[in-house]
């Protein structure tokens, strides 16, 4: 546990520090968008690394999240704080009562259910034009503001998006070493063994899943309040792909892992222009090629790769590194 | 302390278990034996809330738990181990234990997430708890090893030890000695009568004859579905239905 806090601060202090050199680059803007992607990711990996859970439809959450928000402030000028507390609960409750029939299927079973709720509300997102705008998009969300600080530009949003992010990653690290985290851990193993030791695997798993939406959807809060406009395009099956993308290139059941993931799917397409309209290909390919060369993901992976490399260079043999 | 009376269990059209009675008292080590096939399994799989069975009904201290979900029963003091182990492979052998624990702390997700203070004493508790359930069954020295990467005989003392740190009332054991050698044997003797002098009720299934004859208070013979016989192991031994049955094999 000592190690976990050592972590979490390194982590934190290299988060708080890193606008410092950027200033107001574009840079930071996309790093606004890893706090937002890290924090999706981190909900997700609750589900899928942890629980050993598939959701293709985490978007939807997302979405959800963001179009409350987004609806709820710029059309009916109520309190944006409440509405992402609101949006929270909501989307949690939806995702608990929602869990029960769905969490009873397992496997493939479990991807085409929640690939099939994702779809049914990215429809909703587009045909319900008279709410959100419809696939024109839902322009003038306010900024959020505390007092007389509104957080108008990339820095304010970076603190704001990353404080939020840090403090789920140090929940999420403290209910991964609980007998919770345990539970979860032990269900992705032998559920019926989990059983039989007594954890209610039908409740936790949803209990899961409504945490993991609830946290989505807070991100979709910050979402549109970061960007002030929002279209259905951004809560498609597309980027719920992209979301287990980040979960398993970065390591499944790892929170430092989720973060790997969401930065490289961040920055990879900025740095890779020309794959813009091919991006699903790319993260298809990335996802093909990590699961055969790195299984354990980013945050065993790189260790793995540095050590055969390491071996390579002073010709002596690599032990096990699982690359190469 | 555990009682089946006619439980019949098919699958299709295979009867696994037909008619079947037994009792296993407080207190005391009952031995299930019988060919390969016989429904012992089975058994427990229904015993455990695993399977329902199709008619009969089965009782732990005279309440009526046909049908319960394996979580309830565990709540309820029951608790078994598998004849291929079903340890939690990615977590250590001492989180493997805390497990166990699960019926025994309530902290709940909030609590867990922000570390609230009566979290913080129920996880030493659970460590604590595991620890000496660890050393009891003579393992406590590989407590930071994954369990994954245990040695056979090692995983089935652990599986032992996770399921005695639920402090059960029962504990079912499907065939413990099986992959074992005869050292380990040996001392898997000594620990389930070690488990019986804590007050634990014991079932066990078992292949390994001289084990069964060594620690059983009480026998039930199973074939095909059926039982054959019930008594002493000495009965046991004697009994012509039963030398039959394992001589005509
Ligand atoms: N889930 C199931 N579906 C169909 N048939 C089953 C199922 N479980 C067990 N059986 C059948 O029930 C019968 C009894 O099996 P069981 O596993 O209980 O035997 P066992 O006494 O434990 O044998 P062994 O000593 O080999 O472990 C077998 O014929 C088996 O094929
Ligand atoms: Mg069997």
């Amino acid at each position: 546990m000592k190690r976990e806090v050592v972590k979490f601060i390194i982590f934190a202090a290299l988060v708080m520090l890193a606008p410092l050199p950027l200033k107001q680059s574009y840079l930071l803007n996309v790093l606004v968008f890893v706090g937002i992607n890290t924090l999706l990711a981190v909900a997700l990996n609750l589900l899928l690394g942890f629980a050993g859970q598939i959701s293709l439809g985490h978007a939807a959450f997302f979405g959800m999240g963001a179009y409350l928000s987004g609806i709820l402030t710029a059309n009916f000028g109520l309190n944006p704080w409440l509405i992402i507390v609101l949006a929270a609960v909501t989307v949690g409750g939806l995702a608990f009562v929602l869990g029960f029939p769905i969490l009873k299927l397992k496997g493939h079973y479990l991807a085409m259910a929640t690939l099939g709720f994702g779809i049914i509300f990215y429809i909703v997102f587009n045909e319900t034009i008279g709410l959100t705008g419809g696939p024109s998009g839902l322009p003038g969300i306010p900024n959020l503001a505390i007092g007389s600080l509104t957080f108008d530009n990339d820095l304010k949003n970076y603190y704001l998006i990353w404080g939020v992010t840090l403090l789920t990653i140090l929940l999420c690290v403290n209910l991964a070493h609980s007998r919770i985290g345990r539970a979860l851990r032990a269900i992705h193993d032998s559920e019926v063994a989990a059983r039989v030791m007594g954890v209610n695997v039908r409740l936790l798993k949803v209990q899961i899943f409504a945490l993991s939406a609830a946290i989505s959807a807070v991100a979709g809060s910050l979402y549109a309040h970061t960007m002030t406009f929002i279209s259905p395009t951004s809560f498609g099956f597309n980027f719920s792909v992209e979301l287990v993308t980040m979960v398993i290139i970065g390591g499944l059941g790892s929170i430092y892992g989720s973060f790997l993931g969401a930065a490289l799917l961040t920055l990879l397409p900025e740095l890779l222009r020309a794959f813009r309209d091919y991006d699903i290909i790319a993260y298809g390919a990335l996802l093909v090629f990590m699961t055969i060369f790195m299984p354990g993901g980013l945050v065993r992976g790189i260790p793995d790769l540095m050590l055969f490399l390491w071996s390579r260079l002073t010709g002596k043999r690599g032990g096990n590194a699982q690359t190469g | 302390m555990l009682r089946l009376a006619d439980v019949t269990m098919t699958f299709g059209g295979l009867t696994a278990l037909q008619d079947f009675s037994m009792t296993a008292r407080r207190g005391e080590i009952t031995g299930i034996i019988g060919p390969n096939g016989a429904g012992k399994t089975t058994l427990f799989n229904i015993v455990s809330g695993i399977y329902t069975q199709t008619t009969g009904k089965v009782f732990l201290e005279e309440r009526d738990i046909s049908g319960m979900p394996p979580e309830r029963l565990a709540s309820l003091g029951m608790v078994r181990t598998f004849q291929n182990i079903e340890l939690f492979g990615q977590l250590t052998v001492l989180e493997n234990v805390m497990v166990g624990r699960h019926t025994r702390s309530n902290s709940g997700i909030f609590a867990c997430a922000f570390k609230l203070p009566n979290h913080l004493r129920e996880e030493r508790q659970i460590r604590e708890q595991a620890l000496k359930w660890l050393e009891f069954a003579g393992i406590a020295d590989l407590c930071q090893v994954t369990a994954a990467n245990l040695p056979f005989g090692k995983g089935r003392l652990l599986e032992i030890a996770r399921a005695l740190a639920l402090e059960p009332r029962l504990l079912l054991m499907d065939e413990p000695a099986a992959g074992l050698n005869s050292r380990e044997t040996l001392e898997l003797a000594l620990l389930i009568k070690r488990i019986r002098d804590i007050g634990v009720t014991v079932v066990l299934v078992e292949h390994d004859m001289e084990l069964v004859m060594d620690v059983c208070d009480a026998i039930v013979v199973l074939n095909l579905g059926c039982k054959l016989a019930t008594g002493t192991p000495r009965q046991i031994q004697e009994n012509p239905a039963v030398i039959a049955a394992y001589l005509g094999e």
